[in-house]
């Protein structure tokens, strides 16, 4: 088809001289400028001010008595010892549990890794406060777990499952071992499939295959799940507090005692740096090991460095490699066994016993990470005055309690309230940074990056504890604002890096084509990019709003009591009693969140499959 | 009677209502080198997979030095297989990927060495032993795959689309390469590819796949003189594909009635019966079809009106028009000084009726 002469298309105009020069590089990292100073304002600034107020005596000299008293008094001491013990054991078995789970999502067809993600992610999304209700529920002497035990007679007696270790252990590996899980997927997701197939052809069975190339390759995986549960388990006080007994109190509830009972914050802010220099320590060593790209998802094997292994390196690998030798022996060792016991032979199908033992592990890890949730719902119908189990159902009262009660309404409007303004702000600050990271190079680009994601790995009660000492002075305590500036420090993270990995999928070449078609950068923007990312724009949105609309800890201290979000009424409610009404909110959070991930997950999809 | 190396006898596999393979059986003999050639989805790579047990068939057998080896697990096949991205282990040194089958198989330390050394020598590349995979060039991976591969002397080696990820002036250096190393080291080779010319440089004999069915085995001279299809035929090299009628058998002697009353000759195959009046394609391939000069004359003749001459290089082609309005080619080496016939001039083709070659209608085709 030709364009007829007399519908000649309009030329842009191109001004000359306008042209001649480049523009300055600097005008270009405008979209930076926003986040980079709400972080150093919000985030850097209190932080900072709390370790200089940590390291100062009441005349305003230097000090370190509030560090000495740490050590000197055995009481705080043995709560270090004791969340250090916590975290460590919670870590070991997250990783121990999370792996099987890991390696069957990377390892199966895509389709069945797509539907049983939502397993993990679930729970993963899920209000720690009800998932930790739900194991009030389930392990007290009255709880389903006893109750259960006890019709098949396997005890006579009620085993003692709450308020002591068992309890704190089984709340906190199931309250992190998704966060494990995904770790290690992301890892694993970036082995080379073939791998596997090539050792069995070169005659390595299937547990040779595994320990000597499978099990290598994902172990930066494995450090990192390690990493980001040990930290975020060292920032752990509410599966502590209601799930343990004073013998289990973890360095956290010392620093909510320290600013709430005894207004101690020089002593609080040194607890809370000690806490944020043990992070740093575990990352700094972390980084020596293994490199921080590992942590980003990205594979060992694309690292930089020498093409040639150091003799450290050699030695470590011959190590390993003796190691994982005797382990893939072992495991074969039992394989044998088995076909020997079993029969079978070249011409018939074989049965393929170790992916079944695989997939039922799986099965009865991923009941243990999403079923618990489920059984706040029918607590929530009981008609008794207390919870028990099983509850005798047939009401609504505790549901009528909650509309009756205008602090709950007040609180869930405020939750609403503050998620959605939280989501806005962050998408405001994050989604121009997001296109900047992916698309632009630029010094210091790494290091930016980290920064904004820093708040994903400091305990957020230091966060918690410098905005409050901060936002004190400026009389934000107890506002909307302030609770939605903490909370947009949380959200950053999250935002970031949803858009960024959808951006990373997106074909540059259409804006591109765009542009050369004749469209001004924004209108590239406006009508060819965010069209096909808006799926993904939606995500990141509903990702920080549950991230706002499910934290405790900032709201904690800074609601004060006046600004009660819903997460902070059920918190004070479950300290005094962990009553019927408490399952009623939660089986209605639960729905609710529920929902929206999967609202997000279904438009990350959407976005997926358009890119 | 010898022994077939590897045999396979109605394989078959199904992905839900796709069937992959519908039941394929081809036998590859001690030191052949037997391409698997076929467009994508034909089911190559599903019968490779199954011929190296990564992949479960539904019906069917294999069998591998004579014995049954149907559902024997990889490790028990003794078999070597280059993946298509190498699957060289990147946590492991190149001395320790080519070392790993030989450590499955419990070799001592010193018989190690010296075997990987052989290895490395064989491929070239003596001094690569202690760098990690990703330290070197895409076609050094492909040689240590090689190595990887051959070191433990398996019966069969399995190659999946090898030269697919490299670029074009490697790809036929690597050819020639593993063409040596097949007859230096008598190997068994079962190799796929979807690129014909990789196939007919290498191969001894070519299975040609087409939707999930083997059309024909054959050399590659074979195929390429022979077809048994019009699939083989367009496939393999460029072909003209005239549709014809039978008009009399006599003997060995076909006449074929064309397009616009034009009668032409063929030779029929031993063996080979027709029906007068049965629809078929006359298969000729450009490089004998020549451009007769005017007093030039061939067992068959057609008219055409010139339509473009092409200069390739060492080839000239030359595209015309039939009365019918079917394009068909020639191609001549090149020759004195250009073509200076007009476009549209009526020129004569003409080519001898042993190079012509029946086929049967296609099923698809009306």
């Amino acid at each position: 088809m030709t364009i007829e002469t007399g519908t000649k298309v309009r030329a842009p105009s191109v001004r000359t001289g306008r042209y001649g020069r480049p523009r300055p590089a600097w005008l270009g990292t405008w979209p930076m400028v926003p986040i980079l100073l709400f972080l150093s304002g919000a985030f850097l600034y209190p932080v900072a001010q709390l370790l200089w107020l940590s390291l100062s005596g009441g005349s305003g000299h230097l000090t370190t008595e509030h560090y000495q008293r740490l050590f000197r008094v055995p009481v705080y001491f043995t709560v270090l010892r004791n969340t250090l013990a916590i975290a460590g054991w919670t870590t070991l078995l997250c990783i121990i549990g999370g792996y099987p789970i890991a390696y069957l999502l990377a390892t199966t067809t895509e389709r069945t890794r797509n539907s049983l993600i939502l397993w993990v992610l679930l729970p993963f999304w899920t209000s720690f406060l009800v998932r930790t209700f739900a194991w009030i529920v389930l392990l007290g002497r009255h709880g389903a777990v006893n109750g259960f035990l006890e019709t098949l007679g396997l005890t006579q007696a009620p085993l003692e499952l709450l308020f002591n270790m068992t309890g704190v252990m089984i709340g906190m590996v199931h309250a992190l071992m998704p966060l494990a899980v995904l770790a290690m997927l992301s890892v694993m997701e970036t082995i080379d499939r073939n791998l596997m197939p090539a050792a069995s052809t070169l005659g390595a069975r299937r547990g040779q295959a595994f320990w000597r190339i499978y099990f290598p390759l994902s172990l930066p995986g494995v450090a990192a799940a390690g990493l980001l549960v040990f930290i975020t388990a060292l920032g752990f006080f509410i599966t502590p507090a209601l799930l343990g007994s004073p013998r289990q109190t973890m360095i956290t509830q010392v620093v909510i005692q320290q600013v709430e009972e005894m207004l101690n914050y020089p002593f609080a802010g040194a607890i809370s740096m000690l806490l944020l220099a043990a992070a740093l320590l575990v990352f700094y060593l972390y980084d020596r090991a293994l490199g921080m790209t590992t942590l980003a998802g990205g594979a060992a094997q694309e690292q930089g460095g020498a093409d040639e292994p150091g003799p450290l390196a050699r030695a470590f690998a011959a190590i390993g490699g003796k190691l994982t030798a005797i382990l893939g022996r072992a495991s074969d060792g039992i394989a044998i066994l088995w076909e020997r016991l079993a029969g079978g032979s070249a011409a018939l199908a074989p049965r393929t016993s170790g992916r079944i033992v695989l997939r039922l592990a799986v099965a009865l890890l991923l009941i243990f990470l999403a079923a618990p949730s489920f059984f706040i719902v029918p607590v929530s119908f009981t008609t008794d005055a207390f919870i028990e189990w099983p509850p005798r159902l047939g009401t609504l009262k505790w549901y009528g309690a909650i509309l009756e009660h205008p602090t709950w309404i007040t609180a869930i409007t405020r939750s609403l309230a503050v998620g959605a303004m939280t989501a806005a702000l962050a998408m405001c600050l994050g989604a121009p940074a997001a296109f900047f990271l992916t698309r632009a190079r630029f010094p210091g680009k790494t290091a930016s990056l980290a920064f904004i994601l820093t708040p994903l790995i400091v305990p957020r009660i230091i966060i918690a504890v410098a905005l409050f000492y901060f936002f004190a002075r400026l009389g934000l305590i107890g506002s909307l604002l302030g609770l939605v500036l903490g909370h947009t420090v949380l959200a950053l993270p999250y935002v970031v890096i949803t858009v960024m990995a959808v951006l990373k999928n997106y074909d540059r070449r259409l804006d591109q084509a765009a542009a050369s078609l004749g469209a001004s950068p924004s209108c590239v923007l406006w009508h060819v990019t965010v069209p096909l990312i808006r799926s993904g724009l939606i995500a990141a949105f509903l990702f920080a709003f549950v991230t706002s609309f499910d934290e405790l800890t900032i709201a904690l201290f800074i609601s004060a009591g006046v600004a009660t979000t819903l997460p902070k009424q059920m918190w004070d409610d479950a300290i005094l009693k962990v009553s019927p009404t408490l399952a009623a909110i939660s089986t209605l959070l639960l729905v609710f969140v529920t929902f929206v991930i999967l609202v997000a997950e279904y438009f990350q999809r959407q976005a997926d499959k358009r890119a | 009677m010898r022994q077939p190396k590897l045999r396979t006898r109605n394989l078959r596999k199904t992905y839900g209502p796709v069937v992959a393979l519908s039941g394929a059986s081809f036998e590859v003999e001690e030191g052949e080198f037997l391409t698997l050639l076929g467009p994508s989805g034909s089911g190559k790579t599903t019968m490779l997979m199954m011929i190296a047990g990564l992949v479960r068939p539904d019906s069917g057998e294999v069998w591998i030095d004579g014995h049954l080896a149907t559902y024997a697990p990889p490790h028990r096949r003794d078999i070597g297989m280059v993946f298509q991205n190498y699957a060289l282990f990147p946590h492991l040194s190149v001395f320790e990927n080519i070392a790993f089958p030989l450590r499955m198989r419990g070799m001592n330390e010193t018989d190690i060495r010296r075997e990987v050394a052989g290895a490395l020598d064989l491929v070239q590349l003596p001094e690569v032993g202690n760098r990690l995979p990703r330290a070197l060039s895409g076609g050094q991976q492909q040689r240590i795959a090689l190595a990887r591969c051959i070191v433990y002397r398996p019966s069969i080696v399995l190659m999946d689309e090898p030269l697919g990820a490299l670029d074009r002036k490697l790809r036929d250096q690597m050819k020639l390469e593993i063409k040596r190393l097949h007859t230096e080291l008598g190997i068994t080779v079962l190799y796929v590819t979807h690129d014909q010319e990789e196939a007919m440089v290498m191969s001894d004999r070519v299975c040609l796949l087409n939707d999930s069915r083997i059309e024909q085995i054959g050399t590659p001279a074979d195929l390429y003189f022979l077809p048994r299809s019009t699939f083989v035929a367009d496939f393999i090299g460029e072909s003209n594909l005239l549709s014809v009628t039978v008009a009399s058998v006599d003997g060995s002697d076909v006449m074929l009635n064309a397009a616009a009353g034009v009668l032409l000759k063929a030779r029929l195959d031993a063996g080979r019966s027709l029906r007068i009046g049965e629809a078929m394609k006359l298969m000729v391939r450009p490089e004998m079809l020549r451009v007769l000069e005017a007093d030039a004359n061939a067992d068959n003749i057609l008219e055409a009106r010139l339509s473009d001459v092409i200069l390739v290089g060492g080839v000239t082609k030359t595209y015309a028009r039939l009365a019918d309005g079917v394009l068909v080619s020639a191609t001549g080496l090149t020759c004195g000084p250009p073509c200076t016939i007009e476009k549209n001039a009526s020129i004569r083709l003409g080519w001898t009726k042993e190079n012509g070659v029946l086929l049967p209608q296609p099923e698809s085709a009306v």
